[in-house]
């Protein structure tokens, strides 16, 4: 069970949002990246961010380059769950891949700073401001067996290979 | 039931009986990344502890993308690339050989391949009828240790293309077009296929600059068919002999159908931030633009550059419009010089930067200032894009830009036609 606080993001959140190009020098220095992380849409979102909260995104969130520093920033930044009507295809492998869970749901109802709790097993979202409850769509069955590993790396250490 | 051109080729390539929605583990031909997603990429590779490379011989590690370095944390990160190159005995394409996508265009990519690269624009390749699509540093990593991936088989929209571009038009008007009609998500984890009379005959170019910009519909690929004009690219290339012919069957299933009359179609521009935020050149004409940009995988070859250099014969940029040009490839380049198209830009007042991606991800060669305006012929706009979220980008065709790095404003090349 995933607990915390909604940070809300409108429509096509890109990768340049996330971290942008300009960024380059410091994507071997992963501390100093995740300092800005999605400084170009909220400025203020690496100060406030908390351990366990989550990122509420429209439709089409993680658009543009395959940089996965823009998924992992976002893990770095302690955030448990990414939650979007729609994600790019890129970014959606990229989380996974990193272990950071991406929830496709309608997002519309959650309202910045509402307080959600999520549970993975049965795919609901309970928003405990203001009452409503969200299902999301079922992870595709390769990525939750990546997912439940932590990670692409674990899963290809433990199983040398994609068992599908 | 027949199947679609990415349900052929994932077929062959994975031994199963590959159809939209089925997820199959596929081997690949090339794998590749850049200098942005490599050193991360190789982090990954380390950390799983395979070790070796499943085929050294067709996995590359290009430096375009901060080519000649511009700060010494992107320096170290070279110096990386090339020690891990030379430890494991992969491919290294150095600084100023080209973008990582033409390059792959001009050297490797065949049709029939499976394809996968970390960097989004890996789709190019889908011109030459080859499955290439881009993921992150971890998929990467593990598809350079195993020499292979899975892959969901996407669902193909058709998009099949009629009659004649007017002058002044061309395959990036088309691809914007269509942008525009989808949406910047209008096709996400699917695939796009390219038919019809004005396919059929487009030159290679074109077809890259359509098949680059796949991806800022959502797509996975942008496929064409292997033909006549695919084998004499080859030919060209010096690789006549990798050529097979490849296209859909005719009883193939598809999502859905997109017809386009080229005919129809007017120089069109995206507007900032986002791709499918489209409009006319002329209805955006007036428009103060500080720097136009011509290059990039999207439309950096030696047709772009013919193109603006034959607008800006005998006539001068603007005088508050900067003319920053960066040929694709040192090919490009050396082809640019040879036919004088570069003499003929330099006289115009462009500034020509080495081949690489310059510009286009606001890194060095041609950061905006506060308030600036660009129009490239990159295709991406998005805010902070060429390095500063203060700036504007606006995208459209070589044939735009030049235009538009004459009168200091949007223009609609009609103008000069
Ligand atoms: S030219 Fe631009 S879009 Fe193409 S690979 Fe380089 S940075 Fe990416």
């Amino acid at each position: 069970m995933l607990k915390g606080k909604a940070f809300k993001f409108g429509d096509d959140i890109s990768t340049d949002h996330i971290v942008p190009g300009r960024l380059l020098h410091l994507r071997s220095n992963l501390p100093e990246l995740a300092k800005h992380v999605l400084e170009d849409a909220d400025s203020t979102f690496a100060r406030r961010v908390k351990k366990g909260d989550f990122v509420v995104g429209g439709k089409n969130f993680g658009l543009g380059s395959s940089r996965e520093h823009a998924p992992l920033v976002i893990k770095m930044a302690g955030v448990s769950a990414i939650l979007a009507k729609s994600v790019a295809r890129i970014f959606f492998r990229n989380a996974i891949n990193l272990g950071l869970p991406v929830l496709i749901c309608d997002t519309e109802s959650i309202n910045d700073g509402d307080e959600l709790e999520v549970d993975l097993k049965s795919g609901k979202v309970e928003n405990l401001t203001n009452g409503a409850e969200l299902s999301f769509n079922p992870i595709p069955e390769i990525m939750l067996a990546i997912l439940n590993e932590g990670g692409l790396i674990p899963y290809i250490k433990k199983y040398q290979d994609f068992v599908v | 039931m027949g199947k679609t051109l990415a349900e052929k080729i994932l077929s062959a390539r994975s031994d199963e009986e590959a159809r939209a929605g089925n997820i199959v583990v596929a081997r690949l031909d090339l794998v590749f990344v850049q200098d942005s997603t490599g050193p991360l990429t190789l982090r990954q590779f380390n950390e799983t502890g395979l070790n070796t490379i499943y085929n050294s011989a067709r996995t590359v590690l290009f430096i375009d993308h901060s080519t000649p370095s511009p700060a010494r944390e992107l320096s170290n990160d070279h110096i990386f690339l090339r020690s891990f190159a030379e430890e494991k005995g992969a491919v290294l394409s150095d600084v100023g050989e080209g973008v990582c996508h033409q390059l792959v265009a001009e050297s490797w990519a065949k049709p029939g391949d499976i394809i996968v690269g970390a960097d989004s624009h890996t789709v190019t390749a889908g011109a030459l009828g080859a499955f290439a699509t881009g993921m992150g540093s971890t998929d990467i990593a593990i598809a350079m240790a195993l020499g292979k991936t899975w892959l969901r088989v996407p669902e193909t929209i058709r998009i099949i293309v009629r009659g004649r571009f007017a002058r002044g038009v061309s395959a990036k008007d088309l691809i914007l077009h269509l942008i525009g009609q989808i949406g910047a998500d209008g096709a996400t984890y699917m695939a796009l296929e390219f038919s019809g009379e004005t396919i059929a005959t487009m030159p290679m170019s074109e077809r890259l600059t359509i098949a680059n910009m796949a991806v800022e519909s959502g797509a996975k690929v942008g496929l064409f068919p292997s033909d006549s004009i695919t084998e004499d690219y080859l030919r060209r290339q010096g690789r006549k002999e990798q050529y097979i012919p490849l296209s859909a069957d005719p009883d193939a299933s598809y999502e859905s159908t997109i017809e386009i009359d080229a005919a129809q179609l007017e120089p069109t521009v995206a507007k900032p931030h986002t791709v499918d935020n489209i409009a006319l050149a002329r209805e955006l004409a007036g428009v103060d633009i500080e720097q136009v940009f011509l290059g990039t995988c999207t439309n950096g070859r030696l047709d772009d550059i013919r193109i603006a250099a034959s607008m800006l014969q005998g006539k001068k940029r603007h005088p508050h419009t900067r003319l920053v040009v960066a040929p694709a490839s040192q090919k490009v380049l050396l082809a640019a010089l040879a036919e004088g198209y570069i003499t003929t830009l330099v006289e115009s007042g462009a500034t020509i930067v080495p081949p690489g991606c310059a510009a286009c991800l606001g890194v060095h060669q041609g950061v905006l200032g506060d308030g600036e305006s660009c129009l490239s012929t990159a295709n991406r706009n998005f805010k902070g894009r060429m390095g500063n979220p203060e700036a504007f980008v606006y995208l459209a065709s070589p044939a735009t830009a030049a235009a538009t790095a004459i009168r200091g404003k949007i223009t609609d090349p009609r103008e000069f036609l």
